[in-house]
């Protein structure tokens, strides 16, 4: 039964214009990078910019992968607690959410079903970035195919062939995901307490910018370590050789707990909450 | 007779209370199966907050409520799919055709079997009024087709008991008359109907049964025939109100002069015998009617019990 409402709620996100919308402006960011590097041929000198960057004029099909640096950090987040805050706010607002619960849809599974729609969203975005980078790639950027002729190198300047490349793609791929589940879970926590969609989208952003801000802020040192965002870009130490576990296993058991702690929250609230939206 | 029918809804003491203020106070509601009960309240008197409370939205303070015979909320997964709701208004996604909310709603959970959906909705929106209606999104119908399709929603699972919430709100008279025909209509299927109104007409006009709600407390609840029974007063219509009066004097409670022509007010048993007796003396009678009491006269007597009390209390 939890199968068919999850079907329900991903029919009700490939059908709203707004997920579309939302992709489309996410993918532009990369596309525009794509077409001003093609345009002009200049690239930042390795080692500045965003994680990859400065590869793709040499392998265009490297550029999947700094499209993805660029949009996980700022673009994916914003959209994540956009469509997360909107989850049961959004369905209050518009006076629907008390149709769903006399249904009835337990509280708890529509909580669950929201959350795997949210996360079904963020794949579907990593995937059409990816697709259309590879393909702005392949036809704009460099065409020295790196990975074909020899292996692609890593962030530490040593080599690296193409199956570990996408197994450490895999491997950032998924730590991503678990940052924006991260994201997510506040999100929905703050959708089951705000009266407005954009309020619990607000929240959250503001939960996110400001551990961003106090990550740079050195007076903050002793809660750096607990930031939500703290460990975010620590996905390129997979591109390391080695790979750097450190903080890659730290940010994992960070997320972790606040993925836990707010879905927590969310649920105990959600499910003894007087509905009179 | 009434009391052998199984009940639908039943509630002992519930009570809803927001803070200090106590939105909904002891609530002793009985709903039999067959019944069209009206629940009937001035905005503000708890009306929706019991309604809520039944089917599981807002959690009671204390008191039960049963639903079909099973304890609310705890039940609501079995219950539920057999009761057809509409609560403060329709909603639908307006982005979507009605057909596409429907079909939706429909899957979102238990009790609506996927092969028969396209079936179930094509016949409801028929049955609704909304079976011409074409692909176009919800946010272009009118506020009449809004409420049809939130009508069709509750009816799409056949359901048991129909808990409604001002059902005609934003219907022109047309529609609140097929509305009413319809609630009619189910109700002879063998729907039981529960109907909360602000609107003293649409219940007196629809509903076997009453419960008014006054500052979240029932003050009245009985068989709608009953609270409109005689009062045990005649009204003799007379161009000989002189005569009249000196040959009633004792019995004689009011003489009214209207627009309905002069008529005398009297306290009287047996109509029969009393218009024997006048027409035996002479005075000549063009009508005489039994007076019986308006759901109004009831209500408003009622609520300002209650009221008075209220005050008195505090």
């Amino acid at each position: 039964m939890t199968g068919a409402l999850i079907r329900v709620e991903l029919s009700k996100l490939v059908r709203s214009r707004r997920t579309w919308v939302t992709i489309a402006l996410i993918d532009a960011l990369p596309t525009l990078v794509a077409l001003l590097l093609a345009w002009t041929d200049l690239g930042p000198r390795p080692g500045t910019g965003p994680a990859f960057l400065s590869a793709v004029l040499t392998d265009g099909t490297l550029f999947p992968l700094a499209a993805l640096a660029i949009v996980l950090p700022l673009f994916l987040p914003i959209a994540v607690a956009i469509t997360a805050g909107e989850a049961v706010a959004g369905e209050a607002q518009q006076g629907t959410l008390r149709y769903l619960l006399v249904r009835p849809v337990g509280r708890t599974r529509l909580l669950v079903a929201k959350l795997v729609a949210v996360m079904a969203f963020v794949v579907l975005t990593v995937l059409v970035v990816a697709v259309t980078a590879y393909v702005l790639g392949v036809l704009l950027l460099g065409n020295e195919t790196v990975t074909a002729t020899g292996p692609a190198t890593s962030v530490s300047g040593s080599s690296m062939s193409t199956a570990e490349l996408l197994g450490r793609t895999a491997l950032a791929l998924g730590y991503a995901m678990l940052c924006m589940l991260c994201v997510a879970a506040i999100a929905l926590f703050f959708s089951t307490v705000a009266d407005s969609p954009l309020g619990a989208a607000l929240g959250t952003l503001a939960i996110l910018v400001a551990s961003t801000l106090l990550i740079t802020l050195d007076a903050a040192n002793a809660v750096q370590p607990y930031l939500p965002t703290r460990y975010w870009l620590a996905f390129v130490d997979l591109f390391r050789d080695p790979i750097l576990w450190r903080d890659v296993v730290r940010g994992v058991v960070l997320q972790g707990v606040y993925v836990v702690v707010f879905l927590g929250a969310g649920w105990a609230n959600f499910t003894t909450k007087d509905v009179t939206d | 007779m009434a009391s052998e029918r199984p009940g639908v809804i039943r509630t002992r003491g519930l009570t809803k209370a927001y803070g200090s203020v106590t939105a909904v106070d002891g609530l002793d509601l009985d709903v039999r199966e067959g019944d069209v009960y009206g629940f009937l309240g001035a905005n503000g008197s708890g009306k929706t907050t019991t309604v809520r409370m039944l089917l599981g939205l807002v959690l009671a303070t204390s008191g039960r409520a049963e639903l079909l015979g099973e304890e609310m909320p705890k039940a609501a997964r079995h219950v539920l799919p057999q009761v057809g709701a509409m609560v403060e208004g329709p909603a639908a996604y307006d982005h979507l055709s009605g057909r596409r909310n429907l079909a939706l709603v429909d899957a979102s959970g238990p009790g609506g079997p996927r092969s028969t959906r396209k079936a179930r909705i094509g016949e409801t929106l028929e049955r609704v009024g909304l079976g011409r209606v074409d692909d176009r999104p919800v946010g272009n119908y009118s506020l009449g087709m809004r409420q049809r399709l939130g009508l069709a929603s509750a009816l799409l699972r056949r359901p048991r008991l129909l808990v409604l919430d001002e059902p005609t709100n934003g219907l022109d008279p047309q529609g609140i008359h097929e509305i009413r025909e319809l609630l009619l209509e189910l109700n002879r299927e063998g729907t039981t109907v529960f109907l909360s109104s602000h609107l003293l007409a649409e219940i007196e006009q629809l509903c076997t049964r009453v419960g008014v709600l006054a500052r979240g407390r029932l003050v009245v609840q009985a068989p709608l025939a009953e609270l409109r029974g005689p009062t045990g007063r005649v009204a003799v219509h007379t161009p000989d109100v002189d005569l009249g009066r000196s040959l009633l004097d004792g019995t004689l409670e009011q003489v009214v002069h209207d627009d309905d022509g002069p008529r005398l007010l009297v306290r009287e048993a047996d109509p029969a015998a009393l218009n024997a007796r006048l027409v035996a003396a002479g005075v000549r009678v063009t009508a005489l009617v039994p007076e019986r009491r308006h759901l109004e006269d009831v209500v408003l007597a009622a609520t300002e019990h209650s009221v008075g009390g209220a005050e008195v209390r505090s």
